[in-house]
């Protein structure tokens, strides 16, 4: 059984008030994730991400197509018993203390009265926030929130968990351990389907990858894979003899001894054999991290433009 | 269609929908039964401003002025009362105590409050205890206004048939300088006339000339008028009477009273209307809605008028 | 389990209004007016308890029908625009047992409120009084129809919120509480007019909730007694037609995209 399956899936709002138009949010989105996976979805701001999780959490519903979470269609109460959900740049209930915000959420999940107490401690100490538990949220920084949230998620023990955007809005220490955390989640038999809008947080942590733009899936596979396609290019770094690599006709940034800059897969050899030769030596020789927009610039054909005017 | 269906989308919204249509149609069905079954209320009556002295400080000490105010109020209160057919008049007293507070010495309020605060709904606010002491207030304040006096002996004849009482006010009110000449009379017509018609018919008619609110006229109009209704029948049913003693019938019509010389013609009654003969030599008015006040001459699963209606206001009209 | 959801709800809802300043603010000034009412009462000769029923009850209404306004058109909207509703909806919580949590919290709310202003309120009967009088039962009538009202208010409210913004749902749902208690003086009008017009407007006031049966602040403070016919009309009618304002934002609610 997959862990969740679209199948054509739409979304049209409708925007303004007195002249209607029509903006596809999502269109006809197909998709299969597997139980135990970490799934990223990946687009850039708009692309429809949001969009697609709140048709599947059931908070709107689709123009057209449907879904099933665990074999179940998604209008099934029953459903929401093996989910969890962390919404984009969450907010909560600021008169609560994180305790009493997570014993809230667990009586509403079914969780047994005398086992909430303790799930929620639980819960608070793995996220970090064990010693802000009787803070009340106002007084949360956004990472503290972030936390809280995820807290909130997986307080019931999901299936599967959702997360939009978990990473944005951490430092870097945050974003490590949220990583962290996901994998975590994910080594306890978990699957997970997060969103993001920044490639490296996915690269390193999921299973596969599905990538959105303008409401359209543009492909759905391993990151590497997608990787590849997109760059093939390698930056090179060097230290002596800034002037090794001219003959390649790339530019070239120095700053003191060192130099730096970025070639072609296939020059690479060559590469090295010229910093070699012109007696320097090389620091570095890496495989240039793959920028989402270079994705999107190869698979967006100008003027697939999302916005329809209704007649 | 595929509107509603979209609406309908689940069992949850199927019910709800029922649910609403149902209970919005029984919450209409219950508002109708209030309406019906409630007696009329005056919900929003309110006199916040109850006291004189809350009002004295916000007249700044032109109290007279405010006295006039709350004596019109007072007026008006009552006529609008009397308009909606009203059973209830809560704030005719207040208005009136706050108008005398004000200006103690606003005779005017003390008489109509003597009759508007005695006379049971829907006439008045039917407190006629009340009524007294407000009269008694009146005099304690108006020593010498024989008129007050007046008052006082007619609530206690009329409406709390206490004809010692009533004998005693009108004693005190023949003591006063400037009383009418026909006051004097009155002590002696209480003792010895109390309770019949001819009484009754005395003071309203004193009080129909002396009246100077029109509201009062008009209600001392119509008392006379009803007085002449119960005279009427009372006349009328004892010549009924008479004749089935001397035929052993009753009379069906007025012409076999005529015929046997007991009337000269075809009785009428105030408003130009004949009188109507009725089973066993009872005798009726032919719309007992022109005749507020009466007692006597109702047709049997009738009712008097409970105010004054259009009916009577014709007969006021033409009088 | 929908009950206890349902439970939760509420009194998450209850605490909020239990830590909102709002709140607060409201009973201050409440009880502060019903404090205030034994100096009206005082310089009235004879109609201090009249006075005190009179201001007293009108106060505990008014703040009772702002605090329901006030507390009541943020209830959904605001779970909304904060997307707290989204963590709550993504649970085996189900819309309608979200908007009855809501329902039964705010309600609560205000009974523990109107509890606490009609104890203001005797207090300050018994001070100008000096003890209570066996008609004085009636005052609890009065009261009990008071708290009917809050809960038709805090219904209607919902049925805004549910759809509005809340600064329209305040304006509909303060406008909804006047022509609630002016629904008779529209019915009489309504006699005065014929045809259609007459038709419409007998239609919209027996659709406009009948708070004018449920007022009998005038009648209590003459000490006249509440019919145990009307009572139950009154109960009644608050059932019913809370249940239709609910039922209608339900019927609304579980139709919303959550944008
Ligand atoms: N409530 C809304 N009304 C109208 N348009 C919306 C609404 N929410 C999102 N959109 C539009 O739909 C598209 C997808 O938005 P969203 O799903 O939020 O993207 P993402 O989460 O990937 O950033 C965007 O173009 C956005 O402007
Ligand atoms: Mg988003």
């Amino acid at each position: 059984m997959s862990a969740i399956e679209i199948s054509n899936l739409a979304k049209t709002y409708q925007v303004g008030f007195f002249r209607k138009t029509e903006k596809a949010a999502l269109k006809n989105l197909t998709l299969e994730v597997h139980e135990g996976e970490i799934f990223g979805y990946l687009g850039p701001n708009g692309a429809g991400k949001t969009t697609t999780l709140k048709l599947l959490m059931g908070l709107m519903f689709p123009t057209a197509g449907t879904a099933s979470i665990l074999g179940r269609p998604i209008s099934d109460p029953q459903v929401k018993r093996s989910i969890g959900f962390l919404p984009e740049q969450p907010y909560f209930y600021d008169y609560l203390t994180a305790r009493e915000l997570l014993e809230y959420y667990a009586s509403l999940s079914d969780v047994p009265a005398k086992e909430r107490s303790s799930r929620a401690q639980r819960m608070l100490d793995r996220v970090g926030l064990g010693g802000a538990a009787n803070t009340q949220l106002r007084k949360f920084s956004k990472g503290m929130l972030q936390r809280a949230g995820i807290a909130q998620a997986i307080i019931h023990d999901p299936k599967i968990v959702f997360l939009d955007e978990p990473m944005s809005g951490l430092d870097p220490i945050g974003r490590r351990e949220v990583r962290d955390l996901i994998q975590e989640l994910n080594d306890e038999g978990k699957t997970v389907f997060f969103s993001t809008h920044i490639l490296s947080d996915a690269e390193t942590l999921c299973d596969r990858v599905a990538v959105l733009n303008r409401g359209e899936l543009q492909g759905v596979g391993v990151v590497a894979d997608l990787l590849a396609e997109t760059v093939g290019k390698r930056e090179v770094i060097w230290e002596g003899a800034s002037t090794a690599l001219d003959a390649l006709g790339t530019k070239v940034k120095i700053v003191g001894d060192i130099a730096r800059t970025v070639i072609d897969d296939r020059q690479a050899d060559a590469a090295i054999d010229a910093i070699r030769h012109a007696g320097g030596r090389l620091k570095s020789l890496m495989p240039v991290q793959g920028a989402l927009e270079d994705y999107f610039l190869k698979h967006t054909e100008p003027g697939a433009g999302a916005e329809v005017k209704s007649e | 269609m595929s509107a509603t269906a979209a609406i309908l989308r689940n069992s949850v919204t199927r019910i709800s929908a029922v649910i609403l249509v149902f209970t919005l149609g029984a919450s209409a069905w219950l508002a109708y039964r209030l309406d019906v079954s409630r007696p009329e209320v005056p919900s929003q009556e309110v006199l916040y401003l109850q006291t004189p002295r809350a009002v004295k400080i916000i007249s700044l000490g032109y109290t007279g002025l405010a006295a006039c105010i709350y004596w019109t109020r007072a007026v008006q209160y009552f006529g609008e009362k009397n308009v909606a057919k009203s059973k209830r008049f809560d704030l005719l007293q207040p208005l009136l105590d706050l108008t005398v507070s004000l200006d103690p010495h606003m005779v005017p309020a003390y008489e109509f409050g003597a009759i508007f605060l005695a006379q049971a709904p829907p006439y008045g606010a039917g407190m006629p205890d009340a009524a007294v002491k407000f009269v008694e207030r009146g005099i304690h304040d108006n020593p010498t206004d024989w008129r007050l006096y007046y008052h006082l002996g007619f609530i206690q004849y009329i409406e709390r048939h206490d004809y010692k009482a009533a004998a005693d006010a009108f004693t005190r009110a023949s003591d006063v300088a400037g009383h009418p000449a026909w006051m004097n009379a009155m002590p002696a017509l209480m003792s010895q006339r109390a309770g019949d018609i001819e009484t009754a018919r005395v003071l309203w008619t004193r009080m129909y000339e002396n009246a100077e609110n029109e509201a009062m006229r008009k209600n001392a109009y119509l008392r006379l008028v009803a007085l002449h209704v119960d005279d009427d029948v009372i006349h009328l049913e004892a010549l009924t009477a008479t004749y089935q003693q001397r035929t052993g019938n009753y009379p069906v019509g007025w012409r076999e009273m005529i015929a046997a010389g007991l009337l000269k013609g075809v009785p009428v009654d105030p408003s130009g209307e004949p009188y109507r003969l009725a089973a066993n030599g009872k005798v009726v008015v032919e719309d007992p809605a022109r005749f507020p006040f009466i007692t006597k001459g109702i047709p049997s699963g009738q009712k008097a008028a409970q105010t004054v209606t259009d009916e009577s206001e014709k007969l006021l009209k033409n009088h | 389990m929908t009950t206890s959801r349902i439970g939760h709800i509420a009194y998450n809802t209850f605490r909020e209004a239990v830590r909102d300043r709002v709140l607060y603010n409201l009973i201050f000034f409440a009880l502060l007016l019903l404090a205030s009412t034994p100096l009206f009462g005082k310089i009235s000769i004879g109609l201090e308890r009249i006075v005190l029923v009179n201001l007293g009850l009108t106060a505990v209404t008014i703040f009772g029908m702002l605090i329901s306004i006030f507390i009541g058109i943020g209830l959904v909207s605001k779970e909304i625009d904060k997307k707290t509703l989204y963590t709550v909806l993504s649970r085996p919580v189900r819309r309608w047992e979200f908007i009855l949590g809501k329902y039964f919290g705010l309600g609560l709310t205000l009974l523990v409120n109107t509890f606490f202003m009609a104890v203001g309120f005797l207090a300050a009967l018994l001070y100008i009084a000096h003890g209570f009088q066996r008609s004085d039962v009636q005052l609890l009538g009065a009261l009990y129809f008071i708290m009917l009202q809050f809960m038709v208010i805090i219904a209607i409210t919902l049925l805004f919120s549910s759809f509005s913004s809340p600064m329209l749902s305040a304006l509909f749902a303060f406008g909804y509480f006047v022509i609630g208690n002016f629904a008779e003086e529209l019915r009489g009008a309504a006699n005065l007019l014929d045809g259609v017009s007459r038709a419409i407007v007998l239609g919209i006031s027996y659709l406009v909730p009948n708070f004018t049966a449920m007022n009998v602040i005038s009648q209590v403070a003459h000490s006249e007694g509440i019919t145990g016919a009307l009572l139950l009309q009154n109960s009644l009618y608050a059932i019913f037609y809370s249940a239709a304002a609910l039922s209608a934002a339900i019927l609304i609610f579980e139709n919303r995209d959550l944008k």
